[in-house]
């Protein structure tokens, strides 16, 4: 009931969503065609904005606007003059997300093992090494390490390609630039859960009952741990298709977020409005699934 | 309780008081924990803590030199010519032929594309960088402590509501809108006439909307942890005590609820600030943050990518300014977790 509630809810949020966009990106004055390399005369610029309605009322573009919205199509971009948005999403939507599920693959990797062996040998050298290293990772942005390993990886010895999205050779460096910072993340919050996880009473009965320590560490504690890592991977998976901005330019890999960058700035209307809600959509979705996820793993929890 | 006896009987000057004062000044190093003023029990345990004296040490000489940097170049300019020599190569904005120089007596940290002094840049754009960690994370402090406060106060239908507004604005990509509103104004104040005329206060303003943006987005998980500590002290005991003995809410809220959530808040507030960097950083990265001639350090690293080709390395347009970020990021985050250690503070992470 909760979740058909809030998936019901969603509809309203992105026609909110789509209106502050829409109304965000209008009010920019200046227009698409104003950066045109031949300064075109009034009347090619009339008759450009005729075609793309940009003549009529707001309010009646806006209509307009989620009229197409409702059968699927996000309207032509006014940059990339003969692509649609669909298009555009079609081309670039698969290797941000490609892209995007290899980094949260690395962070879980990565980061779930290092939380654990930091809070199975507490107090060890293993715990500090890994709780440096994760600290560490969270502090060194995606945009300093990726130079840093292309300068090593790429070009000093030559191991890997500097750039582009070709061979899966291509997709190594900007996986770890994207996703070591996620790692350290879920190293610390594992190593939280599982240290508070230890003092519970339930784990006392377990020793008492003579179970091996990493029985306890495996079965019980780690079980209740993993949660707040679940509830964080919303948050996370946000911010991997969003982080992944920086590294999708650095590494010139042809994702979303480098047309909504260019769209934002260029004013091309249809293109940010449509990718914004493409990734307020996407968002929400994951969302929900992460909550839904966590119901099932977590039977306390009871979303009313 | 202390609490409680202090601020109920403090209009009568009576014994809790003094009782409670005299032996807090001079306690002996080895009172239990239990006898202590919190305030004292969060410092001694703060003081053994070693990354994170060391952490609030790094930040205060960073603060120092970022503050008196341009004061010594000042005061050089005046000593004879060898000062104002030293003062001259070291400004920040001062183009030179000496383009791409390593790093060596002259330029400690190297110079860049136009010949300009790398250690100078990094140290004015730390002006920028720790000005928008620091006035970006108390936007968000405000907003999220009220909002918190506002809704684990008022509780029932407002508190969900509100919450529920925070759980939406979660699932949703901030730094979108980030983006799109600094495009926008960007295109606006580029478009409004009296930018020409004083192209001073555009700078400042468009410095202004990043921070009110970056704060902006920022409060969500502030409000949450307020909310939740409001709502567990206003059943705790100190609180019913003082409402027996007459407190008014007013008097619970500001006697009792806030400087018991303050700690919390200075410890959040403290692993915001590296947060709102990183964010800052990001978006001047992508050229949306601060403009040309000034500079953060996340525009100095763009700057040094610029550069970046197979043929000749300039490691030092990246690797002084980038060090000097993840040092303060570090530091930062030591200084808040040893906060966190020090007061006892669950579940901020």
């Amino acid at each position: 009931m909760y979740f058909l509630r809030r998936i019901a809810f969603t509809l309203p949020l992105l026609l909110i969503i789509s209106a502050l966009a829409f109304a965000m990106v209008h009010a920019a004055p200046g227009g698409p065609f104003d950066r045109e390399r031949v300064p075109a005369s009034p009347e090619i610029e009339r008759n450009l904005k005729a075609k793309y309605h940009l003549d009529e009322p707001l309010w009646r573009q806006y209509l307009r606007y989620l009229g197409d919205l409702a059968h699927g199509d996000f309207g032509p971009s006014l940059k990339y003059r003969n692509h649609t948005v669909n298009d555009v999403i079609a081309q670039a939507l698969p290797v941000s997300l490609l892209l995007g599920s290899l980094a949260l693959g690395f962070a879980l990797g990565i980061g779930l093992p290092a939380g654990y062996l930091g809070a199975a040998r507490q107090g060890q050298w293993q715990d500090f090494t890994s709780g440096f290293f994760s600290l560490l990772a969270v502090c060194v942005p995606g945009f300093v390490i990726a130079p840093l390993l292309v300068t090593l990886f790429a070009l000093k010895w030559r191991l890997l390609p500097v750039a582009l999205w070709e061979s899966p050779f291509h997709a190594i460096l900007p996986t770890v630039a994207l996703g070591l910072f996620y790692a350290g993340k879920v190293a610390r919050l594992l190593r939280e859960g599982m240290l508070n996880t230890m003092q519970s009473e339930f784990i006392t009965a377990a020793r008492a009952k003579g179970l091996g320590e990493n029985a306890i560490l495996l079965k019980h504690a780690f079980r209740l741990a993993i949660l707040p890592v679940v509830s964080y991977s919303g948050p996370m998976l946000a911010d991997l298709l969003t982080g992944s901005f920086v590294i999708e330019n650095f590494f010139q890999i042809p994702g979303l977020g480098v047309y909504f960058i260019n769209s934002s700035i260029n004013l091309d209307y249809p293109m940010t409005v449509g990718l914004a809600l493409l990734y307020a959509g996407l968002l929400i979705a994951l969302n929900l699934a992460v909550d839904f996820a966590y119901q099932l793993l977590d039977p306390r929890v009871k979303y009313e | 309780m202390n609490e409680t006896a202090r601020s109920t009987h403090s209009h009568n000057n009576g014994l809790p008081g003094v009782a409670r004062s005299a032996p807090a000044t001079d306690a002996p190093a080895t009172t239990p924990d239990s006898l202590q003023s919190p305030g004292r029990r969060a410092w001694r345990r703060f003081k053994k803590n070693r990354p994170a004296l060391t952490s609030a040490g790094i930040l205060i000489v960073l603060l120092l030199s970022v503050a008196l940097w341009p004061v010594i170049l000042q005061l050089a300019a005046r000593l004879g010519p060898a000062g104002a020599a030293f003062a001259h190569i070291h400004n920040p904005d001062q183009l030179s032929d000496a383009q791409f120089a390593p790093p060596g007596p002259g330029h400690w940290c190297g110079t860049d594309g136009h010949g300009r002094d790398v250690f100078s840049r990094i140290l004015y754009g730390a002006q920028i960088s720790l000005l928008v960690g620091g006035v970006g994370a108390s936007v968000s402090l405000v907003i999220g402590v009220l909002w918190g406060a506002i809704a684990g106060l008022a509780g029932g239908r407002l508190d969900s509501v509100l919450m529920r507004i925070v759980d939406i604005l979660y699932s949703l990509p901030s730094i979108i809108f980030v983006i799109v509103l600094l495009t926008t104004t960007g295109q606006m104040l580029k478009a409004a006439s009296w930018v020409q005329e004083s192209p001073g206060l555009a700078k400042e303003l468009r410095l202004m909307l990043l921070f009110i943006g970056l704060g902006a987005v920022s409060w969500l998980t502030m409000a949450r942890i307020v909310r939740g500590q409001v709502l567990s002290l206003r059943t705790r005991g100190f609180v019913d005590a003082a409402r027996v003995l007459g407190a008014g809410p007013w008097h619970i809220l500001t006697r009792h609820i806030i400087p018991n959530v303050f700690s919390v808040v200075i410890v959040y507030l403290t692993l915001t600030v590296p947060g709102i960097i990183l964010y800052e950083s990001f978006l001047s990265y992508l050229g949306l943050g601060v403009q040309p001639p000034m500079a953060s350090w996340g525009s100095l690293i763009a700057e040094g990518v610029d550069q970046i080709n197979p043929i000749r390395i300039y490691w030092w347009l990246i690797a002084f300014p980038g060090g000097v970020l993840v040092i303060t990021l570090l530091a930062l985050n030591f200084l808040g977790d040893g906060l966190r250690d020090a007061w006892n503070v669950k579940g901020s992470a």
